[in-house]
């Protein structure tokens, strides 16, 4: 039954780079949270600083971003992009020696980040802070990984293309657009270089990207990781075909526009800010019909809920997209957007997409890959449902200290006295934040908490698989030959 | 299979059997709205107020320099160069010495004077407002300060005249930001004395007890290289950033012995201060 079925699979596939990318995507979740924790701590205890120019704040956060953006959303994408279309057009990989590549690539990538990020090299824009010429080697990676996926769907025995392939091939095809253009810059140095835009059209072009790296990178990969894991998980077929077709033309075409809300009120042009607070605002409808849809595909079997921690992990991913993609055309809108914008509210929003969406959903697409790959059981059940608890509480602290910190600053900026001047100096609102930074990073540090958990329970699992032979079983190679 | 021998029914099956319409499709839908909402900005006449209001720029950028800046010549007019180490500064046992290979050593500055004043117009940085510029750039201070000033009362008595456009058409890239953990720095420049600033940036909580700012007590420590700020000038130019030959010329007089400390005060000090705005005018509708 299922153990034969997954021999066969582990046989005909190419599983060797899924298992690294997946290993390699619960290291940087740890390193990635780690390092936002840090600088969550500096914010509420600036010694922390130490007067190190390597671990200042304005440092070490693009180090975060790039860690749980592109180290641990990029290996679980990776990872889970490679595994789902091997399974949905039942063919092997076009070629697993480029898939080896990209694996390396990526990483290397990684090590760069680590090292010039502290160093200070940075092109100073939000989320592409990377030099050019490791821009030059994302983009080889990137093209590698999109090519090699495209050619596996090629030569699929499939007749249809599943569309969770939709998704990750909308993901890769919209990230070359934004990555090409947006780090157009002229170098000035080996490790200096200035963007070929400026100001107001810099600012769109910045947007457009930063938007988009949540918007495609972070949801719309993220949606095919959910569309393909959430069915398998359940055991049943997604809720509705025609709602997928929907979500996902919509989110294709939609999308795109809704950098612009990013620059409400500023010097771009009120046709462009508002023109993406419109669309921002429309997205609600299709970003809804897929959360229904993902969610729906459980319906009959929500008592699985009960025993199937990975299940958890999928559906409270679920629920903080459907409030996450709620909360965001809220933002958008003027009036609010005028007192959210430049506050703590958009790190909240950040955060219950980033903590409760994306790495609920690739924390359950990975502990469901975990028994797959390495053909046992989790090392403990016990310890995915304390990480499922830590996760959970700790992005909840998370996300409501920077709501309160948020409009908490907002409405002390806006504030006036009876006498009609600033009821507030700029000072007063920073001293009013200290609670909510320092109950920030104990949120952070609880999620943190989970994901230590996670990984010590993977390695224990890789190790109870290495020590009963499972993964040597299920290749069918005698123990020698298995390295 | 079976199943390939049916005709496809409508577009999206054709789509879902065949990767190459989906992929030609696909890039073309995602296409749409970044042309729509990024290529009008670059030709519209409208998205920068100085088509309509020339004074606020600086007329005169690229043709006279910034600063223009006289140094040691010898009889027939040439700059002497001096022994310089390999950062560019100048030995100080050496002083003295000049070297005639144009190859080897640095120029100095004897002499500056300013062409500019500040209100006559949004100009490209001097090249130690650059240097500047390039470590709040490296440090990340875009990640807690914005510069950008909204239309809205309070805004404007924080901190002064809504941002333009134009004011930001020389920052490649811009600096507007996204966040303000600390306050904004679009009109900072002239607030504060340089002396509070260089104090704020070594030790930001001997001068605020409530800041969380982190300290840059290395910026002293820093010594500017002139090759290096001339080399980023002529990246700037190569980008549209009007430098003339003269300003490139002065940059290491400009630079010559500073530290980072000193061209960061320079960048904080220039900022907003560049056009002079009237409160009367509608710049943006």
């Amino acid at each position: 039954m299922e153990a034969t079925a997954d021999y066969t699979a582990e046989r005909k596939y190419d599983f060797d780079v899924v298992r690294w990318f997946t290993i390699m995507a619960v290291v940087y979740l740890v390193v990635g949270a780690g390092v936002g924790v840090y600088i969550a701590s500096e914010l509420a205890w600036p010694f922390l600083n130490f007067d190190n120019p390597y671990i200042s704040f304005g440092r070490l956060r693009p180090v975060h971003t790039n860690a749980v953006i592109f180290a641990f959303g990029g290996c679980t994408l990776m990872g889970t992009a490679f595994y789902t279309v091997q399974r949905t057009c039942g063919v092997s990989l076009w070629s697993n020696r480029l898939a080896w590549f990209t694996f390396w690539g990526w990483n290397a990538i990684i090590a760069l980040a680590v090292l010039t990020l502290p160093l200070g090299f940075t092109q100073s824009k939000e989320y592409a802070e990377l030099e050019w010429p490791i821009d030059i080697l994302i983009a080889v990676v990137w093209l590698s990984f999109t090519f090699n996926f495209i050619m596996t769907i090629a030569n699929r025995k499939t007749s249809h293309i599943y569309v969770s392939n939709w998704f990750f091939l909308g993901m890769m095809v919209m990230i070359v657009y934004l990555h090409v253009v947006n780090s157009l810059a002229i170098p000035v140095g080996l490790m200096k270089s200035y963007s070929l835009f400026s100001g107001v059209q810099d600012a769109m072009i910045q947007w457009w990207w930063g938007h988009n790296a949540v918007g495609f990178y972070l949801t719309a990969g993220f949606l095919g990781i959910m569309y393909y894991f959430v069915p398998k998980q359940a055991n049943r077929p997604i809720y509705s075909y025609r709602l997928s077709v929907i979500h996902f033309w919509a989110l294709m075409f939609g999308y795109v526009w809704l950098g612009a809300h990013h620059l409400q009120y500023t010097a771009l042009p009120d046709w462009t800010g508002s023109l993406g607070a419109a669309v921002s605002l429309a997205m609600i409808i299709p970003s809804w019909g897929g959360a229904v849809n993902g969610m729906m595909t459980l319906s009959g079997a929500w008592d699985k809920l009960r025993t199937d921690y990975v299940m958890r992990f999928l559906i409270i991913a679920l629920a903080f997209y459907a409030m996450s993609t709620f909360e965001g055309p809220v933002m958008s809108l003027k009036t609010v957007n005028a007192l959210s914008h430049y506050t703590d509210w958009t790190i909240g929003h950040v955060h219950s997409g980033a903590l409760g969406w994306v790495a609920g959903i690739s924390i359950g697409a990975i502990y469901h890959l975990m028994t797959r790959l390495w053909h046992t059981e989790m090392w403990s059940e016990k310890l995915v449902n304390v990480h499922f608890w830590t996760a959970t509480i700790g992005t909840v602290i998370y996300v409501v200290a920077m709501w309160v910190s948020g409009i908490m600053q907002g409405l002390m900026w806006r504030a006036y006295d009876e006498y009609g001047t600033l009821a507030y100096t700029f000072v007063e609102s920073v001293a009013a934040m200290h609670p909510y930074y320092a109950m920030r990073a104990v949120g952070g540090g609880i999620f943190l908490l989970g994901a230590i958990i996670m990984l010590f329970n993977v390695l224990m699992t890789v190790w109870k698989s290495a020590s009963a032979g499972s993964l040597r079983e299920a290749r069918g190679t005698p123990a020698v030959a298995a390295a | 299979m079976a199943e390939k021998t049916t005709p496809p029914k409508g577009i999206q099956e054709r789509m879902e059997r065949n990767i190459w319409g989906l992929l030609i499709v696909v890039a073309i839908v995602l296409s749409v709205g970044g042309i729509v909402e990024i290529v009008p900005l670059f030709y519209l006449k409208s998205t920068e107020e100085a088509n309509r209001f020339p004074e606020i720029v600086w007329q005169e950028a690229g043709s006279t320099p910034i600063v223009a800046v006289t140094y040691d010549t010898d009889a027939s007019g040439n700059p002497l160069r001096f022994k310089t180490d390999d950062q560019g500064q100048f030995l100080k046992k050496d002083t003295g010495a000049f070297v005639q290979d144009p190859r080897r050593g640095q120029v100095r500055a004897v002499e500056t004077t300013w062409n500019w004043q500040p209100g006559d117009g949004i100009r490209p940085y001097t090249a130690l407002e650059l240097a500047g510029r390039d470590i709040y750039q490296r440090e990340g201070c875009y990640l807690c300060h914005s510069q950008q000033v909204r239309p809205f009362r309070d805004e404007r008595e924080r901190y002064g005249h809504y941002s333009l456009a134009s004011e930001s058409m020389f920052d490649h890239p811009f600096q507007w930001g996204s966040k303000r953990t600390g306050p904004d720095m679009a009109r900072v420049g002239g607030k504060y004395s340089d002396e509070w600033h260089r104090q704020h940036l070594r030790d930001p909580r001997s001068m605020v007890p409530e800041s969380v700012m982190p300290g840059y007590p290395w910026l002293d420590r820093q010594r500017l290289n002139p090759n290096k700020i001339q080399r980023h000038m002529k990246g700037l130019r190569a980008v549209g950033v009007p430098y003339s030959d003269a300003d490139i010329a002065a940059a290491p007089g400009l630079v010559q012995g500073k530290t980072g400390m000193d061209a960061m005060v320079a960048y904080l000090q220039v900022l907003g201060t560049m056009a002079k705005l009237d409160p009367g005018v509608m710049y943006r509708e």
